[in-house]
């Protein structure tokens, strides 16, 4: 884990990239959140756009109304405002409650990961559904969640290969992380299970469910149950349900 | 509204504008023309204060026909191009009457051409933007049998204007800025990288051009364990086997593989225009020399609009030139001495 004061880098022409950390650690993910939030809400002159990454956050500017320096500096004043990264865990506005069936045919590569972490098959679901996981950014694909931290033995590496195609659906893990991919995809990360939920619906509404911070708790299904929730996924939330706080 | 009908279509074929803003953190990339700058000259030859939605078409065209008048302008890659069989000049507006058949063949130098209407594809935005963005499933694949509605030319008797781009096709020099992980190539890679000629490969769409090239691989220090940060256009990615790729608007919004570089906005239409086989190289610049070369979209647009220039037909295009008058007011020349 690295741990050192944020640096504020290039990223293109036009942007700049303020980096919590250099490996990815939980305190650094929830600076970059508050950090995000704090340019939302009160944007430096020039910004363009802010996204997050999972140690990072991108600052996009317009050249026409900033600088380059004149951003620098803001930025560094707002990061020299207080101690990002020793933020307390707030309580997640948003928890969601999905569904997933893990091992067997939607879940293939469960017994690799049972092995990697020397647990059987069922005690490494309980251990995944006991650790809730926070979304830490959203991205690679539309929709699509890098969620974690699991606890440090699921520190497991990416495949050497790449699976051809996981379905959409899929939940792969890999370095303390999960994914739930949002379309059929090739992946180097292994496959625990599935889930109906779709993090991207281009047609809905409300495209995107999942916003970063929130925290999802899996809770297993039998493929039975799991066929019957398929069956019946009109809105795409796979059974999915939404508590927020008050 | 009128219609815009596509009697048929080459394979890559869709809508597009100047992409979207501010979706980057919901996992969708900017998306929008791969040629930005041909979406600017159409509006300069077709006088619009921003640029419209416009058909982008790669490396074929397709066959249109229009139920009301409207100018059209044609930019970007330069392709075989007739009007009811006439041939048109690229780079240029026309006018297309109701039931004409504009006919747009394959490309002859460059990869991505653009048709552009007087007052754009009126098609409904999604998330701010009239873009397909097929990697995110946003919009389609244009073919043949579809119809688009298009806003009504408000002036279609204005004259038909053209433009003389400065070639963007043909490869050369490349301009880089350094970008977050440019550090992590040592001094000797990053020389070699700026002395190797590269070539486009045939491996390159909306979402990213391959380059090809002779040689070692470029590899970055401990490049598998970089925290995946944000990807942008323009960035020089290299895979985990260090071949670089230069990312395009349809490209992912979070990465991991490291970037030696970032391509700057004005040399990005190079990228998109090489076909297979151009040959590229790159030359890094500062970030202070970059932000001197900028210009806003906005101020191009002018820029381009100023230099557009009444068309004139070519006399060896004009069929019927026995029939003008060529020689009215021809006099001895001296009238002004003689007074």
């Amino acid at each position: 884990m690295t741990k050192h004061s944020p640096d504020i880098a290039p990223l293109g022409a036009d942007g700049l990239l303020v980096r919590f950390a250099t490996t990815l650690d939980d305190a650094a993910n929830r600076a970059v959140l508050a950090f995000a939030a704090a340019l939302d809400t009160d944007p430096p002159e020039g910004v363009a756009e802010v996204s997050t990454a999972l140690a990072s956050v991108y600052v996009r500017f317009d050249q026409s109304k900033t600088t380059r320096a004149a951003l620098t500096q803001a930025l560094q004043s707002r990061l020299s405002a207080q101690d990002w990264r020793s933020l307390p865990e707030a309580a997640p506005a948003r928890r969601w409650h999905i569904p997933a069936a893990f091992g067997g045919t939607l879940g293939p590569q469960l017994a690799e990961v049972a092995a990697l972490l020397e647990m059987t098959e069922e005690k490494t679901v309980a251990d995944l559904v006991a650790h809730p996981v926070r979304v830490l950014a959203i991205g690679f694909a539309p929709g699509q969640p890098y969620m974690g931290m699991l606890p440090e033995r699921w520190d497991i590496p990416r495949q050497q290969e790449i699976t051809a195609s996981v379905p959409a659906g899929a939940l792969v893990a890999a370095v303390r992380q999960l994914i739930i991919f949002t379309a059929e995809a090739p992946t180097g990360w292994r496959q625990i299970g599935q889930t109906a939920f779709r993090p991207y619906r281009p047609d809905a509404d409300q495209p995107f469910p999942l916003l970063p911070g929130d925290v999802l708790q899996f809770a297993p299904v039998s493929a039975e149950e799991f066929d019957r929730i398929t069956r019946s996924n009109n809105d795409g939330l796979g059974g999915a349900r939404l508590e927020e706080a008050p | 509204m009128s219609t815009l009908s596509i009697h048929r279509a080459g394979p890559a074929l869709s809508v597009q504008d100047l992409g979207r803003s501010g979706t980057l953190r919901l996992g969708l990339s900017r998306g929008g023309a791969a040629d930005r700058l041909a979406l600017l000259e159409g509006a300069a030859l077709l006088g619009q204060s921003t640029p419209c939605a416009a058909i982008e078409m790669a490396g074929m065209g397709g066959s249109f026909t229009a139920d009301t008048p409207t100018r059209f302008a044609l930019t970007g890659a330069a392709m075989r191009a007739t009007l009811d069989g006439t041939p048109l000049t690229w780079n240029a507006s026309h006018l297309l009457m109701p039931d004409a058949q504009l006919e747009i063949g394959p490309a002859i130098a460059g990869v991505y051409g653009y048709l552009c209407l007087a007052s754009g594809i009126a098609t409904p935005e999604i998330l701010g933007s009239r873009s397909a963005h097929l990697g995110a499933g946003l919009g389609h694949a244009l073919s043949a049998g579809d119809t688009l509605p298009f806003g009504p030319d408000t002036s279609p008797a204005a004259a038909p204007q053209r433009l003389s781009p400065e070639d963007r096709v043909s490869g050369g020099l490349i301009r880089v800025v350094e970008g977050p992980q440019t550090s992590l190539y040592s001094s000797e890679t990053r020389a070699r990288f700026a002395k190797t000629d590269f070539r486009r490969s045939t491996h390159g769409n909306r979402q990213g051009v391959r380059l090809d090239f002779d040689g070692e691989p470029f590899q970055a220090t401990d490049q598998l364990g970089i925290v995946s940060d944000v990807i942008v256009p323009g960035d020089i990615q290299m895979t985990g086997d260090g071949i670089p790729f230069v990312l395009g608007p349809e490209c992912q919004t979070i990465g991991g593989y490291p970037r030696i570089g970032a391509v700057i906005p004005q040399d990005l239409p190079k990228i998109a225009q090489s076909a297979p086989g151009t040959v590229l190289r790159f030359a890094f610049i500062s970030h202070e020399e970059a932000d001197a070369l900028y210009q806003s979209e906005s101020s191009q647009l002018r820029t381009l609009t100023a230099n557009a220039e009444p068309m004139h037909r070519d006399p060896h295009d004009i069929a019927d030139l026995l029939s003008y008058q060529l020689i009215s007011g021809v006099t001895s020349g001296n009238e002004l001495e003689e007074g």
